[in-house]
């Protein structure tokens, strides 16, 4: 029993090193949590603005993706993690509304913000439950210098990619285990059709695609352009990428803005929050001109204020699509399961 | 004073606070996750789950799991055994060096290592020519990887410290060394090896970003399945399904191995003297540890020279800038700063999976006097195993929606964090001891009993001479779980506390050159970090203790 003392000691005195600065974790309305993924970064002088302004510490908990996010807000509904939320996105918004995982709020939404509004929220003129704080696009990426090396003239749409002269060029990260590859599916279902996207796929894989499972792969070590200098030319990444390929003042890689699907990030007070004002007090806060405008930088995003200035890189650049493919989110809600189990029984094979 | 009921009192104090802290942070939230896939909307539906079990894409999931991580197991153990002799039972220059270096694997992120790996057999790799990109022999290559130090270390331990002089006698009768290694020295090792094994094993069946990483989308395993199921498309029955067919695997792994493990008379005789010079015989040892050089040297090698790449030449501009917060503030702090609080995670876990461990490792080795004493000995040696076997992302989840009410409102703890590594390090920590534990000869502590000694002296005069080395091995494994942990972390980490694998995951993740470099002169910095606690923590001596 002796032994047990030592041990007892060292568990009830809490760890040496993190206990330091765990006080103040009580429930208290001079705060405002924030529930968001792992994504979300802002400029430090700007939080400490929103602290001082509206007089709310503000507190992030943040981590996984915008899936685990979603998922963690609904099983935590009854009990939520904080008070308002960032970045549960189109392709999974639904299944958080339906869930009843926030309370409504109408922000007044800057210029240009209004067409980002997820289609079927506050519908019948009520309050809407979610605020549109950002967005992105996915679509192809090519490598615009090794076309010119190659003499080839580079893919412009998505038949292009099932074409067997762009044979073994293609890179995507895969649809169940990343959320750009999750979009380019829903490209794909947009185009195609329920039906026809299927036999698009079959081609595509038959045309020597390869899968990777993330981004970071398919971009950073296949694609010609990342840091580990692959040997495909042709990948899937966002309408921003070509502003981080930059040198002497021409951008080496372009996006095919007709292979786009845009992904629009909201934010939203969370039903059951302990500082509802705090929460509203949030949402406004990051669609003030000064958050907007340090999007780009912090988050590899564009604003949903079409009035807020880019960045020099960006706005030279990163073009955005005019009319990328959309899936009604509700249809994304109801196939999400069955369409990821056809893809990936299409693509193991 | 020797009462019925002292034995099992004592049974019970011992392993009540790491039955607690299990209950706690280990049951309670894993019960929580299934009983939401159980309890669909409202009542009670476990036919569905059984549903799920019927499904072929779940028999094709659960194949996949056993054979690579069998075939994981299996290599670890042919290359770690020799390479173990090798390090652990011969001098020769570099070998501290060389020990801390090979566990260095063990905390590197592996997003990294699925990075620093294909940029060697991917397709415009120099091994491209192998065709080993999207291989199942890519995904076994990987868990050999990342698992190999645990047998080294595991089975070295115990090699160090079981005596020599049976095994030179029969050598000096004229048996073979294959001989003399099968009849006298595998049958002293055996528990350490099955030890290492099955949580090898374990390691190798939960491994999640390998498989997907290295198979390219093309092989599922439970955990990958699991992590789709839960994050994705929130199919909790199926989660739960599968979650179950971990738990019993892991049951009949347990039983299993506790029958290889157990031998008639643990007892093992203290090593002594200086280690001999490497000789002719040793070329097993030589050459499996030159292929584990090899294989653990070059996606390091790959990652050391992709952190030094600057633009088309070479510079340290990358390193410079972890003690900034990325270019255009990709990160809420600086990675230095996240090294910090890795670090200080890291010794949090790791006296927590210290205390809690020894606690356990005694609990199961004392001699049994009654069969029912053996078997509660046996089930609580089992018991704390189970959190290697079950997803982070079920654990993660179960935190979240169980730890919310008082008497467990942990939710929002920084405690949350070492704890969650410290559990996941237990295992390790237990199998390291509990072999050199069950070694001692019972008789020495009758003895110094007899001569008056307390329970405390007691431990300390007998037992902790024979646990110095084991206990550093597991220390030594402790602080590179907690450093290298990602699945649990990224869950209950603070983002403004941000651990080094979580930067690293996050600066792989976006795009800039700058970035990339950054995430992988941050994993050469973690890395180059953990080679040098090891070496330090291996330096470590209490001449008093230490020369019995």
């Amino acid at each position: 029993m002796l032994a047990l003392a030592p041990a007892l000691v060292l568990v009830a005195t809490g760890c040496s090193a993190i206990g330091q600065d765990s006080g103040g974790d009580g429930p208290s309305f001079d705060r405002v949590v924030l529930v968001t993924h792992d994504s979300f970064a802002l400029p430090k002088p700007l939080i400490r603005q929103f602290e001082q302004e509206s007089g709310y510490d503000l507190v992030v908990r943040g981590s996984g993706d915008a899936g685990v996010l979603t998922n963690k807000l609904v099983l935590t509904k009854d009990d939520p993690l904080g008070d308002v939320s960032f970045g549960v996105d189109n392709t999974f918004a639904s299944r958080a509304l339906d869930e009843g995982v926030f309370a409504p709020y109408d922000a007044q939404l800057p210029t240009g913000a209004d067409r980002y509004r997820l289609p079927g929220d506050g519908a019948d003129g009520k309050a809407h439950d979610l605020t549109p704080i950002d967005d992105a696009s996915v679509c192809v990426n090519v490598d615009d210098t090794w076309f010119a090396a190659h003499h080839l003239a580079p893919p412009k749409a998505l038949d292009d990619l099932v074409d067997p002269r762009y044979r073994d060029l293609f890179v995507t990260p895969g649809a169940t285990t990343s959320s750009p590859g999750m979009a380019f599916l829903l490209t794909t279902i947009a185009a195609y059709g329920e039906d026809g996207w299927q036999d698009w796929w079959s081609k595509l894989m038959a045309n020597g695609a390869k899968l990777d499972d993330g981004w970071s792969q398919a971009y950073e070590v296949d694609f010609t352009q990342g840091g580990g200098k692959g040997d495909r030319p042709i990948v899937l990444s966002y309408d921003s990428s070509p502003a981080f390929t930059v040198s002497d003042g021409k951008s080496s890689t372009s996006a095919l803005l007709d292979t786009c699907f845009r992904q629009v990030e909201y934010a939203g007070v969370l039903a059951g929050a302990e500082n509802p004002d705090g929460a509203e007090a949030l949402i406004d806060f990051l669609l003030t001109p000064e958050v907007q405008a340090a999007l780009p930088d912090s988050m590899y995003v564009f604003p949903v204020d079409s009035s807020v200035e880019l960045p020099a890189e960006w706005a030279r650049f990163a073009v955005q699509p005019t009319d990328p493919y959309a899936v009604a989110p509700a249809d994304i809600s109801a196939h999400r399961d069955e369409w990821l189990r056809e893809w990936s029984d299409l693509t193991s094979r | 004073m020797m009462t019925r009921w002292s034995r099992p009192l004592t049974l019970a104090g011992l392993a009540a606070v790491p039955l607690v802290v299990l209950g706690v942070f280990f049951v309670l939230p894993v019960l929580g996750m299934l009983s939401e896939g159980f309890w669909a909307d409202g009542k009670l539906d476990p036919g569905a789950v059984a549903e799920v079990l019927a499904r072929p894409r779940v028999h094709r999931v659960v194949w996949f799991t056993v054979w690579s991580a069998l075939a994981g197991t299996a290599f670890s153990l042919l290359l770690g055994i020799p390479a173990a002799h090798l390090l652990h039972r011969r001098r020769f220059p570099g070998r501290r060096a060389l020990r801390a270096l090979l566990l260095v694997p063990f905390v590197l992120p592996t997003v990294v290592v699925g990075v620093a790996f294909r940029e060697l057999i991917g397709e415009a790799g120099p091994l491209g020519f192998l065709g080993l990109d999207g291989s199942a022999g890519a995904i076994v290559a990987g868990l050999v990887f990342f698992n190999v130090a645990v047998v080294i270390r595991a089975v070295g331990a115990a090699w160090e410290s079981i005596d020599p002089r049976p095994a030179e006698a029969a050598a000096a009768l004229g048996a073979s060394p294959a001989y003399v290694f099968r009849t006298v020295t595998l049958p002293m090792l055996r528990p350490a090896i099955v030890s290492a094994a099955s949580v090898v094993f374990l390691f190798c069946a939960t491994a999640f970003g390998v498989v997907l990483t290295l198979g390219g989308l093309r092989y599922s395993s439970v955990e990958t399945e699991i992590y789709l199921l839960t994050t994705n498309l929130l199919d909790l029955q199926a989660a739960a399904a599968l979650s179950i067919v971990q738990l019993l695997a892991i049951t009949g792994l347990l039983f299993v191995t506790s029958r290889l493990r157990a031998v008639p008379d643990p007892t093992l005789a203290r090593s002594t003297g200086r280690p001999p010079r490497v000789s002719r015989g040793d070329w097993p040892g030589v050459l499996s540890t030159l292929v584990v050089v090899v294989l653990v040297g070059l996606p390091i090698g790959a990652l050391v020279v992709g952190s030094l790449q600057v633009g088309d030449g070479y510079g340290l501009a990358n390193y410079r800038a972890l003690t900034t917060e990325g270019s255009r503030n990709a990160l809420l702090v600086p990675v230095t700063d996240a090294l910090t609080t890795s670090l200080r995670t890291a010794v949090d876990a790791t006296w927590m999976s210290l205390s809690l461990g020894l606690l356990v490792a005694v609990a199961v080795t004392r001699r049994s006097r009654t069969r029912a004493e053996r078997r509660a000995r046996g089930l609580l040696d089992g018991l704390f195993m189970l959190p290697l076997g079950v997803s982070a992302v079920t654990l993660g989840f179960g935190f979240l929606i169980t730890l919310d009410r008082p008497p467990v409102d942990f939710r929002d703890s920084l405690l949350l964090v070492p704890v969650a590594q410290a559990l996941v390090a237990l295992p390790l920590v237990v199998r390291t001891l509990a072999p050199a534990l069950g070694g001692v000869d019972d008789r020495q502590r009758q003895a110094a009993a007899s001569l008056g000694a307390g329970p405390l002296r007691t431990f300390v005069t007998v037992d902790l001479p024979v646990m110095w080395k084991p206990l550093l091995a597991a220390a030594g494994f402790a602080f590179a779980v907690s450093l290298g942990e990602f699945g649990a972390t990224s869950f209950l980490a603070r983002e403004d506390h941000p651990t080094m694998p979580i930067v690293i995951f996050h600066l792989i993740g976006h795009p800039g050159a700058m970035n990339y470099g950054m995430a992988l002169a941050a994993s050469v910095v973690l890395a180059a970090t953990t080679a040098l606690v090891m070496l330090l923590v291996e330096r470590l001596r209490v001449p008093s203790v230490g020369s019995f």
